[in-house]
């Protein structure tokens, strides 16, 4: 007996950004294909823009996401740098090595928010509560350094707009040594585990021939096994300076995508304690004060991938042309592919585990098109997921189904 | 890289210009950026970063980037189209899926119609929106 069964899961939920709405085609278990409609949170930042100095754009661009809140306006700044010739050949040393600073203390703090929620989808709740716990301290070093915990208005054409102030090292210094343990005891929990590599191994699956197809950035891609990182590939910032290592997994699975995030955090951590050790003495901003005419690309690896941003300009003090693409735009449309032939209590995590924002699952009705409707909400799409970890808890226990 | 696509493009490039080591922007026209975007993506094996779409006194214009994600150069491609009242271009989207949401946008946005787009409807504007406006032009602007 199949029914063809449509579970719309989306758009809104107020606590969340990114609305976004999928509309899941399911025969009994096995989702066959999927509609996604996004747009709900269209806020016509790229027309805004035009109507903004070049200095205003930063807050503007800030305001995109709240999670990778610095990667936009760095983009930003690096597209208008371009008209300079490049990042290098304006900007301060020490600016630069803050720039560094704040982009991986973004990518930590994304990285433990996502690992919370992927271990709720999938029924780990002590993950989400310790993942979220570790990643107070990482913002608690934002306050230190800029001031606030989110949208932290650092980035300006030419520079950097606070300085770190020598005797706040020591202890961010000592907030990274803390955070170590923890990412361990994350690392453990996920590789050593029989349950999540059960549940996490062979799911969501995007090969690397639909990563190069669908054109997917950051961490998407190199679970693939694509070998891309803006850091490496075209540095900014320091990061040619210090030593750190791309990442990069075949298996395209969820389980990849994790322990690429993981990995990640490791990583980061490294970089920035290589800046604050060689962190320069000087200035913080070139104080541009005309931007010329002509084109500029910028570009930065944010936590979930290569964030892109285009400016024209004519030479007066507004942008007559800004081009933004988040690097969701690229990851969200290869879930087309990667939770298509799964199951739906599949879905949740495979949705969520190109780290997009997690509005959409929170919400879900499921439709049957004959006529018994049947109307669920979020937790029961969760609940299902919990359903299979358990499952495979059970077997692994006591070897029965 | 540079010279594979000098070599295999020739006379199709109208103008080629290198902003910086990294930054390369070249021109074609219009009815060879189907045959362009497949040798830079396919043969190539270019990452597609995205389009983007303007739109300018004379024409609307479309740049496609593309990232070597081995050097760490950026090629953008640009294409003019004049005729502004009835702008259209082929869809690069046959040649592979992940340029169907930024063609859909440009369309939306610009009105620029993708020939041979296989799913060319609204991707984020509002359903409400009127039909044949086109937010990014500029024509209510000096």
């Amino acid at each position: 007996m199949s029914h063809k069964v449509i579970v719309p899961i989306g758009p809104y939920h107020p606590l969340q950004e990114e609305p976004e709405f999928f509309q899941l085609y399911v025969e009994g278990e096995k989702v066959v294909d999927i509609d996604i409609i996004i747009g709900y949170n269209h806020r016509g930042i790229e027309k805004l823009a035009e109507a903004k100095h070049f200095d205003q754009v930063p807050y503007l661009v800030e305001r995109i996401c709240g999670i990778c809140s610095s990667s936009h306006p760095y983009a930003y700044v690096l597209a208008v740098e371009d008209l300079f010739g490049g990042e290098e050949n304006i900007v301060p040393e020490r600016a630069l090595y803050i720039r560094t600073i704040i982009d991986e203390l973004q990518r930590i703090h994304s990285h433990l928010l996502w690992l919370g929620l992927a271990g709720h989808f999938i029924g780990y709740n002590t993950v989400w509560m310790w993942a979220w716990r570790y990643r107070e301290p990482v913002l608690d070093m934002f306050e230190m350094v800029t001031g606030n915990r989110n949208n932290y208005a650092m980035f300006k054409v030419g520079g950097v707009r606070r300085d770190i102030r020598d005797e706040d090292i020591p202890a961010l210094k000592k907030t990274l040594d803390e955070l170590v343990p923890a990412l361990s005891m994350f690392k453990g929990a996920v590789m050593d585990d029989p349950v999540i590599q059960a549940r996490l191994k062979g799911v969501g699956i995007l090969t690397k021939q639909q990563a190069i197809d669908w054109c997917v950035v950051g961490p998407t891609a190199r679970a693939s096994g694509l070998n891309m990182d803006v850091r490496r590939d075209e540095p900014y910032g320091v990061f040619d300076r210090v030593d750190w290592n791309v990442i990069v997994e075949k298996d395209g699975d969820i389980f990849a995508k994790t322990i690429i995030r993981i990995l990640e955090m490791y990583e980061s951590v490294g970089i920035i304690r290589q800046c604050l050790e060689k962190l320069p003495k000087g200035e913080i901003d070139a104080d541009i004060k005309d931007i010329p005419a002509g084109e500029g690309i910028g570009r930065v690896e944010a936590p979930r991938g290569e964030c892109f941003h285009y400016i024209k300009s004519d030479g007066t003090n507004r942008p007559i042309r800004h081009k933004i693409r988040a690097p969701s735009y690229m990851n969200v449309a290869s879930d087309k592919v990667a939770a298509v032939g799964g199951t739906i209590s599949d879905a949740t995590i495979t949705l969520a585990a190109v780290d997009p924002c997690y509005c959409c699952t929170e919400r879900v009705a499921v439709i049957r098109k004959s006529d018994n409707q049947k109307i669920m909400n979020g937790w029961d799409l969760i609940k299902l997921s919990h359903e299979k970890t358990n499952k495979i808890k059970e077997e692994l226990l006591h070897g029965r189904p | 890289m540079r010279e594979r696509i000098k070599e295999k493009l020739g006379p199709k490039i109208k103008e080629w210009h290198e902003h910086s080591a990294r930054r390369i922007y070249f021109t074609v026209d219009k009815k060879d950026i189907f045959e362009t975007v497949r040798f830079i993506f396919r043969e190539l094996g270019m990452r597609f970063s995205t389009a983007s779409g303007s739109d300018t006194p004379d024409s609307f214009e479309i740049l496609y980037h593309f990232s070597n994600d081995s050097s760490g150069e950026f090629y953008s491609v640009r294409v003019f189209i004049e005729d502004k009242a009835n702008p259209e271009i082929d869809s690069i989207t046959p040649l592979f899926p992940g340029a169907e949401w930024i063609e859909r946008e440009i369309w939306e946005m610009l009105g620029i119609k993708f020939k041979g787009h296989p799913n060319l409807k609204r991707l984020l504007l509002a359903d409400e929106w009127p039909e044949g406006e086109y937010p990014l032009r500029h024509k209510n602007e000096s």
